[in-house]
């Protein structure tokens, strides 16, 4: 039975490294010279290899060589998972916490850098999460509310100089403003429909910002967006309050980080509220949802409001880090990734959006060395996790499965 | 006739799952050739299970499934209808948007004699005239009793050796139902077999020659269908009294 | 008058080439409810597989005429290989998955393919042989190229032999009826698996024609190109009614011809943004498309 198994699966992964090479052969091989066959082999060859060793690392597997491996490993998984459900949250939550605050000290300026980035794309992801995970609204344009964000405060900071702390809010405002805007004409729509509208009103946004020039200046972006400002105490003549500029990465990181925390805490309130189960109850069936009677028009703007406040925040974050902004950020590739981050953490979990985004970020920022490879992997690594882990890292709890797709 | 006493369709010991869930826990039964035998019992017995194993839709995790003597467990279930063994599944499932012409045929998908499926059509549309003044619609505008009619006509066009029909009973009025029946006896008069599933217990009795119970996926009884109709437990549980 | 016939024409040319693009979106929709994000590097793929066929035929000089059959022929299989491929790797194993994640796949697919054409043709634009096509001619004041008559007259080729292909055979009547009842059709007797992977591979080809169009239209191909023309098009088969043939064919006429035409009167940095709002509009008003019917479900 197994030898008959494994043989049909090295038959098969016969067949498909015979189509590799008719892939791979006309795009490399027939040149106006003439048809090369060389450069293809070799290629070719390199990546059978590696393959056959792949496939032979899974046969040995399923024939028990590496058990008593697995056997250690899975009691060493069992431990640490008895250890963390025996630690209280609590204290995971304070340990967690001390080791973002110290953070900064242990890395360098790139460390710094990275966090931010990190810390952006939880913001982003936690606000997609809100929209996709918990209301089931597939939206593929929620970069345009980044986007408002950051031109919100860019925009105020280089016209009228107001600070960044006052802008936040307002950029969180206006990004929900423009949440509903999109919301609204959506709302008759269901499923993939609402997909491609949502894509639209992305390109929308991003093309009017490209285009509208006095405004945005283009493509050319804006410059000179000022500083998030602080208040601090100096001693240096006796007790007064100083205004200071941030400056350096890491005091930009404790903005995010707090920002970020605050988005944490607000999602998990409404992930638990009566809210989120209505959101929650939308998504599993919006007709019968309806019929208990939840207001379903209201809730899915709501969604898209408080999901987009979030992408608001991280925008006009974004702007003060950058002091710069402009459309080439804010293209579908950025809504795509924080979909992405959303899915492969795990839909409607908080604790498996953030490891999405650390994986997605801070993983191809190793790979840097392989510049031009990096986004090929990116693409092969996610369709890959999709096969292996369709549920995502960390899937949630609470997200109900269908019959139909029962594995 | 020699044969009459040949097992056609027999499962042993057949269990199945959807996920974890087990939905049959070990069902035996046989089908011999050229009779009607029906499978009673209550909603989330197995009944729909059992069908849906035999045509591979629902993998059986155990046991086994013979057909003219030959395991299928592992057959894929696009090859079943070729060897004559076809479901008319819960509820129907008649394509749509295509037009009732369109559904026949798909009945035939796998044959290739025109001349044989022209003659077929006729036959199906000589059983049920209904169908040959729609044939132009689409299977969705049709109403329940002649989607159900042409779901059974498909069935037909795959010229089955053994017809599995799941429910066809269901939702439709008593007259329209008895007409069904009407059909199902005169299509295994020509010598199909037939594996009935049905709730209505007290008409699927009446056609058929045997019985077997379904409870929680197990076989809680088999007896000839005179005798089950006759029995006092079974009047109770299935029939109402 | 004269100019607005001018860009009548020109919008018959680029919608028809949305047309060919949208219709493998919808039919893959149609089959496996899956936005194949894939799709418009399959037209990206063509538009390079193109090149490099017909340059090769003509350097060793076949005729242009052949050169173009040729080419088109050969691109056509190439890419519908490529999409079975990556469906049977990227799409097939997740076919009982919730549907984003087979979305994510399709996105990630994208991405790998698109680095995969960069890598392998290089990122610069790389050129047409657009002399073989060359030439047009004046009607009454408008001008129309002989690249247009080629790229209009093949697309209502194709648009046609689609349309025999699905309503009139015994596969296209499988792949409708395997898009409505997957388990129905299997039970009798359809291999649902090759069906699927047919469709991709048709509606690859189709996309895979189109890259050529565009290529001999514009003058180049680059590896980026699949995605903007991808986007509209996909629009254009939710315009039409996803899953609809007809539709998808209607929508990517109106989506070229809102292009062409607000380009042409309103203002040309602006045109994707009327073609996005032509669609928002109408899918405001009919949520389901020109064409199209109930989509039965809410989930993602």
């Amino acid at each position: 039975m197994t030898t008959q198994e494994s043989r049909k699966r090295w038959i098969s992964f016969g067949i498909g490294l015979i189509w590799l090479f008719i892939i791979l052969w006309p795009l490399l091989g027939i040149k106006p010279e003439g048809l090369e066959f060389m450069p293809t082999l070799s290629l070719w060859i390199k990546l059978a290899v590696a393959s056959v060793c792949v496939m032979l690392v899974y046969e040995l597997n399923r024939g028990g060589v590496f058990d008593p491996i697995k056997r250690t490993g899975a009691s060493l998984k069992d431990s640490t998972q008895r250890l963390y459900t025996a630690t209280p949250n609590w204290l995971l939550i304070c340990i967690a916490l001390a080791f973002a605050i110290a953070f900064p000290a242990m890395t360098g300026r790139y460390g710094h850098d990275v966090a931010c980035n990190v810390l952006i794309y939880i913001c982003l992801g936690l606000g997609l999460n809100v929209v996709v995970g918990l209301a089931g609204l597939l939206d593929l344009g929620y970069i345009a509310f980044y986007g408002v964000g950051a031109y919100t405060y860019a925009l105020l900071s280089i016209h009228y100089g107001i600070s960044f702390w006052l802008c936040l809010p307002v950029a969180g405002a206006l990004a929900a403003i423009a949440g509903c805007i999109i919301g609204y004409p959506t709302l008759r729509m269901r499923g993939d429909y609402l997909a491609i509208v949502t894509l639209g009103f992305g390109e929308i946004v991003r093309l009017v910002l490209n285009n509208w020039m006095d405004l945005t200046n283009g493509p050319n972006g804006l410059m000179g967006v000022k500083r998030p400002g602080l208040y601090w105490l100096d001693f240096t003549n006796g007790w007064s309050l100083e205004h200071i500029w941030l400056k350096k990465v890491w005091m930009f990181y404790y903005v995010i980080l707090l920002i970020a925390i605050f988005t944490i805490i607000a999602v998990y309130r409404l992930n638990y509220s009566r809210i989120g189960r209505a959101w929650e109850a939308i998504r599993e069936d919006e007709t019968a949802a309806e019929l208990m009677g939840v207001n379903t028009f209201l809730l899915k703007l709501l969604a898209y409001a408080s999901g987009a406040v979030f992408a608001g925040f991280a925008g006009a974050f974004f702007a003060a880090r950058m002091r710069f902004v402009s459309p080439e950020s804010f293209t579908f590739l950025e809504s795509a990734m924080v979909l992405a981050m959303v899915v492969l953490g795990g839909m409607g979990s908080i604790p498996g959006v953030m490891l999405g985004a650390l994986a997605l970020i801070a993983l191809p920022e190793a790979f840097r060395e392989f510049d031009v490879y990096r986004m090929l992997v990116f693409g092969g690594v996610m369709t890959l996790m999709m096969l292996v882990r369709p549920k995502g890292l960390c899937p949630a709890k609470r997200v109900g499965r269908r019959s139909e797709e029962a594995e | 006739m020699a044969d009459k006493n040949e097992i056609i369709l027999e499962l042993k010991n057949v269990t199945s799952a959807y996920g974890k869930i087990a939905a049959l826990k070990g069902i035996s039964l046989t089908l011999l050739k050229g009779e009607i035998v029906s499978i009673i019992g209550a909603n989330g017995a197995g009944k729909s299970s059992t069908l849906m194993t035999i045509c591979n839709i629902v993998r059986a995790t155990g046991g086994d499934i013979l057909y003219q003597g030959k395991r299928i467990n592992n057959v894929n279930p696009d090859l079943l209808p070729g060897m004559g063994l076809c479901q008319v599944p819960e509820g129907r499932r008649i394509f749509p948007r295509l037009t009732v012409t369109e559904n026949l045929e798909m009945g035939a998908f796998f044959r290739r004699d025109a001349a044989g499926m022209a003659e077929d059509m006729k036959r199906v549309y000589e059983f049920f005239p209904k169908l040959r003044e729609r044939r132009r619609q689409l299977g969705g505008t049709l109403s329940g009793g002649e989607q159900q009619m042409l779901a059974i006509g498909r069935a037909i066009m795959s010229r089955p050796k053994v017809l599995l029909l799941d429910e066809p009973s269901m939702g439709l009025a008593p007259l329209i139902v008895q007409q069904i029946f009407r059909i199902i006896e005169e299509i295994n008069s020509q010598g199909v077999t037939v594996l009935l599933v049905e709730q209505n217990a007290n008409l699927a009795l009446q056609c058929a020659s045997r019985g077997y119970v379904l409870e929680t996926g197990n076989v809680v009884m088999e007896d000839d269908a005179d005798a089950l109709l006759h029995n006092p437990d079974i009047r109770k549980a299935y029939l109402g009294e | 008058m004269d100019y607005f016939l001018q860009q009548l024409i020109n919008g018959v040319t680029l919608g028809g080439v949305y047309a060919l693009i949208a219709l493998g979106y919808t039919m893959v929709y149609g089959i496996i409810q899956l936005i194949n994000f894939a799709h418009g590097e399959f037209f990206a793929a063509g538009g390079y597989m193109g090149v490099i066929i017909i340059s090769y035929l003509s350097a060793k000089g076949v005729s242009p005429v052949l050169c173009i059959a040729l080419g088109l022929g050969l691109t056509m299989v190439y890419c519908a290989i490529l999409a079975m491929a990556v469906e049977k790797v990227a799409y097939k194993p997740l076919r009982s998955s919730s549907r984003l994640s087979v979305l994510l796949s399709a996105l990630g697919m994208s991405i790998f393919l698109q680095h995969g054409l960069m890598l392998t043709q290089g990122v610069y634009d790389k050129p047409y042989p657009t002399a073989m096509t060359a030439g047009g001619f004046e009607l009454g004041g408008v001008v129309v190229s002989y690249m247009q008559i080629y790229i209009i007259l093949i697309t209502a080729f194709l648009l046609v032999a689609l349309n025999l292909l699905v309503f009139k055979t015994r596969i296209g009547k499988a792949m409708r009826a395997t898009a409505q009842d997957k388990v129905m059709s299997a039970l009798l007797g359809i291999n649902s698996n090759r069906i699927i992977s047919l469709t991709f591979a048709i509606g690859a080809g189709l996309a895979a024609a189109a890259g050529i169009m565009v290529g001999f239209y514009y003058g180049s191909v680059n590896y980026t190109m699949g995605f903007v023309p991808g986007i509209k098009a996909f629009a254009a088969a939710v315009l039409g009614g996803i899953g609809n043939i007809t539709g998808a064919m209607i929508g990517g006429l109106i989506i070229g011809m809102v292009e062409i035409f607000a380009a042409g009167y309103l203002s040309s940095e602006y045109k994707d943004v009327f073609a996005f709002i032509i669609l928002i509009a109408v899918l405001y008003f009919r949520p389901t498309g020109i064409m199209g019917e109930n989509v039965d479900d809410t989930r993602v």
